[in-house]
């Protein structure tokens, strides 16, 4: 079986990660935070280590800035519903998942504008555009790092640094690029960065966060949730520090037990490592499809400039009965469609239909790659 | 002589404490993380514990990282 739905989520993860994940279960198990026993403060710790992992992967310098979500669409209903009020302007893309753009909708029927800015077909984002949107009540750039259609990167330090320049608040889902691009919090001048822990960091479901950095205004900044935090227990209102202030409720301890474990694979692989294996794999499956006749890829078909996931179509026949024949011919897992973005696939030209998606990871091979080239070449040869 | 033999730093969080107990421990000074007493706090959290004979160090180390805490009982 070949797996190229590696943008949906990772898989498989690496072994290390269900280790550390049945080690909790059967060995720590207790709440982290709440009571002060010696398993509970071994759950706390594990808890502590990948709020230690992420800000090392990030160059935070402060781990407490980190607020654990469940995911990444959480982490981004979090930094929107809790920083926006109405009458505020904010500027996003057309590239953008449906985890930032639904919210974004929501809050818009509450009276915050939401402007997006058009992408090219090839899925970049020209940065004089985003500065050209900019209003007197604009007060946030939210946006994507890379697509999960085309796969194709958008320039967020160029961004960052308008963002700043205006004094704007520069939100930045990084659900596909943590743990293969290189992220600097402080130097691409991002103030509030969502992940997800199962794609790119190879952890488990079920986790993910939002780095709140230092210029966000935390008495302007709504939780969107209240409860217990295990700290401040005598009082009835939520605390006001990070992270417990957006930390509410038993967290999914077991989750991030592998999620540390993923978190120091990635970090003694080395980033740079995992880049340049998916650049190498990427350039061999673009290469390959643009020499099958019918085939068209889309994005920006360099390797360098996107990350392991590419879109393309078998011009003549549908994207869902492509991916049924490789499921059930081929054994290759891939996903079709819409890839919960149609903003980005209006912006390529491919609604209602989408695409074909291969998304490859750290795991997949060269051998991989060709033989899923030497499949499209067969299921294309079909078309006459 | 009837000095205290520990002392306690109370923080917000476990969170806040776990991290404290990381860079206590890396700049070698013995902690540990405790229940916090009832004689201090109704909160149900924990604290870190540290030798009384070793505040000094653990006060400059804190500042040095600019780590917050509320306060240093004896106990
Ligand atoms: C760019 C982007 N944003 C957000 C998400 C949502 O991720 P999650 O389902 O982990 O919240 C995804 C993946 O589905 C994504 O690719």
């Amino acid at each position: 079986m070949i797996y190229f739905d590696n943008t949906a989520t990772s898989f498989p993860k690496p072994p290390c990660v269900a280790e550390a994940m049945v080690k909790f279960m059967n060995d720590i198990g207790a709440n982290p935070g709440r009571s002060g026993h010696r398993l509970a403060i071994e759950s706390g710790r594990i808890v502590y280590n990948a709020r230690e992992a992420v800000a090392e992967l990030f160059q935070l310098a402060d781990p407490m800035r980190i607020v654990f979500t469940s995911n990444v669409t959480e982490a981004l209903n979090l930094a929107l519903h809790g920083l926006l009020k109405p009458g505020d302007h904010v500027i996003t893309s057309s590239m953008e998942h449906n985890s930032m753009m639904r919210p974004l909708r929501c809050l818009e029927q509450k009276g915050v504008e939401v402007t997006v800015i058009p992408c090219s077909q090839q899925g970049r984002l020209d940065p004089a555009d985003i500065e050209s949107a900019i209003q007197p009540n604009t007060v946030m750039v939210a946006l994507n790092h890379a697509s999960n259609v085309t796969g194709s990167v958008l320039p967020i330090e160029k961004v960052g640094l308008i963002a700043r320049a205006h004094d704007l608040l520069f939100l930045v889902d990084a659900a596909q690029t943590a743990g293969v691009l290189t992220i600097d919090i402080e130097k691409d001048c991002i103030d509030l960065l969502g992940f997800t822990g199962h794609k790119s960091l190879y952890g488990p479901m079920g986790t993910g966060g939002l780095i709140v950095g230092e210029r966000v205004d935390l008495n302007a900044f709504d939780m969107i949730k209240c409860g217990g935090t295990g700290s401040r227990s005598e009082h009835e209102n939520q605390p006001e520090f990070l992270p417990d202030k957006f930390e509410s409720g038993t967290p999914n301890a077991v989750g991030l037990a592998g999620l540390n474990a993923s978190l120091r694979w990635i970090l003694t692989q080395g980033v740079d490592q995992i880049r340049s294996h998916e650049i190498r794999l990427t350039k061999l499956l673009i290469a390959g499809l643009k020499t099958i006749p019918r085939v068209q890829v889309y994005g920006t078909l360099n390797a360098e400039q996107q990350i392991a996931t590419v879109s393309f179509n078998v011009l003549g026949k549908e994207p869902s009965e492509i991916g049924l024949r490789l499921d059930e011919e081929f054994d290759i897992l891939c996903r079709v469609g819409l890839h919960c973005s149609p903003a980005s696939h209006k912006t390529m030209g491919t609604f209602p239909a989408g695409t074909v998606r291969f998304g490859l990871g750290f795991f997949n091979t060269k051998e991989q790659v060709d033989y899923a080239i030497a499949a499209i070449r067969k299921l294309a040869e079909e078309v006459k | 002589m009837n000095e205290p033999k520990y002392a306690v730093i109370l923080v917000d969080s476990t969170s806040h404490a776990m991290r404290i107990e990381r860079l206590l421990n890396s700049a070698d000074i013995d902690c540990k993380m405790i229940p916090v007493p009832r004689q201090l706090s109704s909160d149900c959290g924990v604290c870190v514990r540290v030798r009384f004979d070793d505040v000094d160090r653990v006060k400059k180390q804190l500042e040095h990282d600019r780590v917050e805490f509320q306060v240093i009982y004896d106990i």
